[in-house]
């Protein structure tokens, strides 16, 4: 059984090394030799997953063994894999929402000439999460960590010819570098620190080290996570990444890759839970980001950027959930879960709705879409009242766990932190409903565009709206079947621990307050874009929303400071270069020509003068023998 | 006396330039396939010296030993340790990537006469520049190796000066003053540190009396030959001088973005993979075993200036308009990691810097042959003249993509291992240093990425809208160094094994050992 | 007589024949010169040669008449070629040996 988790990787590895080096011959098949393959993965994930669920929960964590990796001198770095109940958490929805998007995606991409190669990232994107996951050291997690990222650019960018497209790509690219040189130097601290880096020895001697080193260890570990998982602030990226085609938003952008950053930091829980500044921190960058998201999110009228400051925001959630420490731990995995069957779902929606409107994704250009429509309303909505964290719904129990956990932190803390969730929830509702409101409610919007083609809203065919039912399913049931019975709860247990949390307040309270907040929210949101007709151009709005379309000014002052300031300082290093560096030497170079220029003049040609030179010398010669003999 | 197989392995190209160079001036063809089927047995050789070479043996392993200039002492000695032959196979790898990469290079205009027989030079030189560094990286005697650091100047000059890229943007004239600036800078940067090589040379003879690196290191190690502080701290700058040159460490680093940008990409490749290699190698070889205590003091300030190389190389690539100045410059960065791998004093770090030796020399001519192959299809070496390569020729894309990647040290890509060793073994000894020199992989993937985004994405731009895609002979040039890429990135064990007890030699040379982990953890 | 007087007028002709080499422009004039010096160093080696009462300066002397002979030779072919090309016989005229 152990075997087979190689193969896990495995699979989709084959896939993206077939299509990307096997040519337009495959251009036919392509897209099903990728959504077998990602399949195949998927299928080997529930065979394990069916085995590690009859053993008795001690001996459930298996690993395997590959080979040596970097054998050098007092370090040592494998390939080797660990498949515990978190890691099996992960191959699961990986496998699962993976092989729901390969579906998707072959109704979605039909029409592009590059179908293959898109299969073929998708692929290379599957076996580099899973590596990231099933990884037993952290770095191989760094391997698949980077492996991520790369698949990640190349899907964002995969329109290429828009430079909009090659510009967000490098630009999550280079944000999410920024993050994994935190990852790095973690690693080096812990190398130094313990003389290791895999998961089990370091995590089991976190007790014999300071406090100092821990929390270093853990900011840098948090700071690779904010860059992952687009927190603040680094998180400028992961908006723009929405220039990429929509299953990949719905994959990398939302279920999987974006929460890696939630899994190192649940993963390395011994460190964290060890140094209560690094913890203290994670839970200020999640409450931040939970609300800077969110924010977002409202004032957003392009509907992929508002799902993306969604994400952003339940990122946040868990960010927030997993630097609780251990009564947080498990609800942060949990989120996640449900997170990644909501959002994906709302994703393929909204890619549902943009391949019936011409790929338009402006929301206000939308509306009354519900009749054109039926099964993306259906599915859509449904997320949607996940996502809100309407009763029942997956959302409710993941994220009224969370919020009752921010609240069971004790203290001032603990107020500010439960407080700013459930703001956050009521800003979720509030946006959520908005673009509810806006796409699939009210008239018709959209119009010709210059060339006269009307959008002819249709619903997609079925290998696009399967996926998203299979989504919907989950969105509606998954929470309730984690969370009823903590079932997820002792599932996880042995591996991330699990404190139980005492709130100040009773948790029917948290609960009835979470969905008093929710109603607010949604409420709020009809009155203004419910009852009123949306404008088809966007009015200028308070200062907040002009602030908010542009990312709360963020990508200004990142525009402002590294990008002008950067371009400055190489400018000003080149010139330096040039002039300084190598001037002196060209300097150096121009006074010898000077100087033998200046003694070339001596060759004036006239024999007489080279006789007195000659005389000269001989003269001075004679003299200075006999002046030489005299002393 | 048994065959001696590394004089072979360094005669057999320096034979082929002769046999190459006299080929009849119209058999220009013949004298590519020649040069080729050299290289490649000269690969052979190489091949048989890595098999023959026993890791767990001795340090110098199928040494020869022969008088030469009695009088001063001088002997033919040759040896090979892991790092050396790593390096010789590294080297006879890249020869024929190059001839093959450059089989149109030197092909005579329309407007030369019959007579006109470069096509042969620049083979036989290129033959001639192989021959030399393997020598090089064979010999034992400081004197010998001298010689031939010193006299591999002469073949790169021609080849700098005499073929240079004929993709340029001012004129034909303008062109051949650049071209001979940059061959002129790169013979007198590399003449002015080898001068003052030749001092320290004849210091260390006066000091020691003979030219034998093991002697004299075995009568460093066992205290039979003392030197006083100052003396050997003089003879020790007066080598690194000559190889931080070479190397070339900031700010000695002028002459390499000029040389790289002027030459034809396999000439590029050439000085770049190939010879500057001789410099960094000699430090680990020369520098750190005949002046250990004297290595150790310098430490500090050759981390410094390593740090600045890889920073400022990095910062600088990013502002470059040429692609060719623009490899350059991240080689600058790149040679900045390998010094501070060597001078880390780390067993991690010098494992690190050897295999960053080799695996910058196969992804930098990963890169820099594929944008060879994009300046001669488009004839411009400016970024801002391409856009949207990608579309019309994606295999060409694809290849440019991942020797960028390597070039950013991605996981999985065989720099990636080399690079985190030297990080993480610099930062064993030195933390803030680690931590600085972290920032230089945020900066690659900003210049790499940059240079793709430039030249591969957005709207096809009209001049390269008829671009053609790789051709058979361009294919296999690329592909198999991406195979080697992702080979040693994935399984780097085979060059681990060779490498790590040369390296735990040098480390009981310098009389340090590894930092020891603050918590041993229970493994 | 005193064999050091010899010496002096030895000098005293070098000394003639070096300031001619230096001022005169004619290279005939420049010639005879040179000869002049030559043969003052003749003229010293022959008193050395008999104050120190060996044989040494008088084989010396007949080394330099054989040279003075040869350089004779040739630098009158030179000159001679020279005026042809030049109609002149001024050293100043052929100073093209210069940068």
């Amino acid at each position: 059984m152990d075997n087979l988790i190689a193969l896990l990787v495995a699979a989709p590895l084959l896939g993206a090394a077939v299509l990307l080096c096997g040519g337009r011959r495959l251009d036919a098949v392509g897209h099903w030799i990728g959504t077998v393959l990602a399949s195949a993965s998927f299928v080997i994930g529930a065979i394990l997953f069916a085995d590690m669920l009859g053993k008795d929960e001690e001996h459930r964590a298996i690993g395997q063994h590959l080979f040596s990796w970097i054998p050098v001198e007092g370090f040592q770095a494998d390939v080797a894999f660990q498949l515990d109940q978190l890691s099996m958490t992960f191959v699961l929805l990986i496998t699962g929402v993976g092989s729901l998007i390969h579906v998707y995606s072959i109704g979605y991409m039909e029409h592009d000439e590059r179908r293959r190669r898109f299969f073929g990232y998708l692929n290379l994107f599957l076996a580099a999460m899973l590596l990231l996951v099933l990884a037993d050291n952290y770095l191989l997690l760094y391997v698949g960590w980077e492996g991520v990222g790369l698949a990640s650019y190349l899907l964002i960018g995969f329109w290429q010819h828009k430079p909009s497209a090659a510009t967000a790509a490098k630009k999550a690219f280079l944000v999410n570098r920024v993050g994994d040189m935190g990852l790095s130097i973690a690693i080096m601290l812990m190398f130094t620190t313990f003389g290791t880096f895999a998961f089990g020895p370091v995590l089991e001697a976190t007790g014999e080290t300071g406090e100092g080193k821990l929390t270093a260890i853990g900011l840098m570990l948090l700071l690779a996570a904010c860059g992952k998982s687009a927190q603040v602030p680094l998180q400028s990226w992961l908006g723009d990444a929405m220039e990429g085609p929509t299953p990949v938003s719905a994959l990398i952008h939302a279920a999987t890759m974006v929460t890696a950053g939630v899994y190192l930091i649940v993963r390395s829980g011994e460190i964290f839970n060890a140094a209560p500044d690094a913890q203290l921190v994670t839970t200020v960058v999640g409450a931040v980001t939970l609300l800077f998201g969110a924010i977002v999110g409202c004032a957003k009228d392009d509907i992929k950027k508002a799902l993306a400051g969604s994400t952003m925001s339940q990122i946040g959630y868990m960010i927030l959930a997993a630097g609780l420490g251990p009564i947080g731990y498990v609800f942060a995995i949990m989120h996640l879960v449900t997170h990644g069957f909501f959002k994906a779902g709302l994703f393929l929606g909204a890619g549902s709705v943009m391949h019936g409107m011409n790929d338009e994704v402006d929301m206000r250009k939308y509306g009354g879409l519900r009749k054109h429509m039926p099964v993306t309303f259906v599915t859509f909505g449904l997320g949607y009242l996940a996502i809100i964290g309407f009763p029942g719904l997956s959302g409710f129990f993941s994220k009224d766990k969370i919020i009752e956990a921010a609240f069971a932190k004790g203290g001032t803390e603990g107020w500010i932190l439960g407080s700013v969730a459930l703001l956050g929830a009521a800003i979720t509702a509030f946006y959520m409903t908005r673009v509810m409101l806006m796409t699939f409610f009210g008239e018709k919007r959209w119009q010709p565009d210059e060339k006269g083609n009307e959008p002819h809203p249709h619903e997609s065919p079925r290998s696009m709206t399967i996926p998203m039912i299979v989504l919907a399913f989950g969105s509606v049931f998954a929470g309730g079947f984690f969370g009823i019975g903590d079932r997820f709860l002792h599932w996880l247990e042995p591996v991330t621990e699990h404190a139980h949390g005492h709130p100040p307040i009773g948790a029917t309270a948290i609960t009835l307050s979470t969905v008093t907040v929710m109603i607010v929210g949604v409420g709020l949101a009809y009155l203004q874009y419910g009852r009123r007709p949306v404008p088809v151009v966007a009015p200028r709005g308070s200062l907040l929303t002009r602030a908010a379309r542009r990312d709360l000014l963020q990508d200004d002052f990142n525009h402002v400071v590294l990008v002008r300031g950067g371009e400055h300082l190489t400018r000003s290093l080149v010139y330096v270069d040039h002039t300084l560096v190598d001037g002196v030497v060209n300097g150096t170079a121009a006074s010898m020509g000077g100087l033998s220029g200046r003694l070339r003049k001596l060759q004036n040609g006239y024999a007489r003068s080279y006789a007195v030179s000659m005389f000269g010398g001989a003269a001075i010669l004679i003299a200075a023998t006999l002046l030489m003999r005299a002393v | 006396m048994s065959f001696p197989l590394l004089t072979a392995t360094a005669a057999l190209p320096a034979i082929g330039a002769i046999a190459t160079a006299a080929v009849p001036a119209a058999r220009r063809t013949a004298a590519k396939w020649l040069a080729l089927l050299v290289s490649l047995a000269t690969l052979a050789l190489a091949v048989i010296v890595l098999v023959r070479f026993d890791p767990d043996g001795d340090r110098y392993q199928l040494t020869e030993s022969h008088s030469w200039i009695k009088d001063f002492g001088v002997r033919y000695e040759l040896g090979v340790d892991g790092i050396a032959v790593a390096l010789i196979a590294l080297t006879a790898l890249l020869i024929p990537f190059v001839i093959l990469a450059g089989w149109h290079d030197a092909d005579p205009l329309e407007t030369h006469s019959s007579r006109w027989r470069p096509t042969q030079g620049f083979f036989a030189l290129i033959l001639a520049v192989e021959a030399m560094v393997i020598i090089s990286f064979e010999a034992t005697d400081v004197f010998l190796f001298y010689i031939f650091f010193e006299a591999m100047l002469i073949p790169m000059y021609f080849l700098i000066g005499g073929f240079g890229d004929r993709a340029h943007a001012g004129s034909d004239e303008h062109a051949a003053a650049q071209r001979s600036y940059a061959a002129v800078k790169f013979l007198l940067y590399n003449l002015a540190g080898g001068l003052i090589m030749l001092a320290a040379v004849i210091g260390l003879y006066v000091v020691a009396g003979n030219f034998s690196l093991q002697e004299i290191a075995e009568a460093r190690a066992n205290g039979s030959l003392d030197m006083a502080t100052n003396t050997e701290r003089w003879l020790f700058l007066g080598f690194f001088f000559a190889f931080a040159v070479k190397a070339p460490l900031w700010p000695l680093h002028t002459w390499l973005p000029n040389a790289m940008g002027e030459s034809t990409a396999p000439v590029a490749v050439l000085i770049t993979a190939v010879v500057d290699k001789v410099g960094t190698f000699a430090m680990l070889r020369f520098c750190l075993q005949l002046f250990p205590e004297a290595s150790k003091w310098a430490t500090p300030a050759i981390l410094v200036l390593a740090l600045i190389s890889i920073i400022y190389g990095a910062l600088l690539a990013v502002g470059q308009r040429d692609i060719k100045r623009l490899v350059a410059y991240a080689s600058i960065s790149h040679f900045g990691f390998i010094i501070m791998g060597i001078f880390a004093m780390t067993s991690q770090g010098q494992s690190g810097a050897t295999l960053y030796m080799v695996n910058h020399g196969i992804s930098t001519a990963a890169l820099m042959l594929v944008a060879g192959f994009l300046i001669t299809r488009r004839g411009s070496r400016l970024i801002a003249d391409y856009g949207g390569v990608q579309k019309v020729a994606p295999v060409l894309a694809g290849t440019f993509l991942i020797g960028s990647l390597a070039t950013l040290s991605l996981p999985g890509l065989a720099p990636f291992v080399s690079e985190f060793l030297v990080l993480i073994g610099t930062f064993a000894r030195y933390p803030v240093i680690g931590i600085i020199a972290t920032f230089g992989i945020v900066l690659a993937a900003l210049y790499t990425l940059v240079l793709y985004q430039r030249t591969m994405t957005g709207p096809v731009k009209p001049e390269v809208s008829a671009m053609p895609d790789l051709k058979v002979r361009e294919l296999v040039v690329v592909a198999p160094l991406i195979a080697l890429l992702i080979f040693l990135g994935v399984y780097p064990k085979p060059l681990t094994d060779i490498v790590n007890p040369a390296v735990k030699q040098t480390m009981s040379d310098v009389h340090k050992k590894d930092p020891k982990p603050e918590v041993e953890a229970a493994k | 007589m005193n064999p050091v007087n010899y010496l002096y007028l030895a000098a005293l002709l070098f000394t003639i024949g070096a300031s001619g080499v230096l001022i005169r422009r004619n290279a005939i004039v420049v010639f005879m010169c040179i000869e002049l010096m030559l043969n003052a160093c003749n003229l010293a080696f022959v008193a050395f040669s008999r104050m120190h009462g060996n044989l040494d300066g008088q084989i010396i002397a007949f080394f330099t008449m054989v040279v003075a002979a040869a350089e004779v030779v040739v630098g009158l072919a030179i000159i001679v070629s020279l005026f042809r090309s030049r109609h002149s016989a001024s050293v100043d005229d052929a100073s093209l040996m210069k940068l």
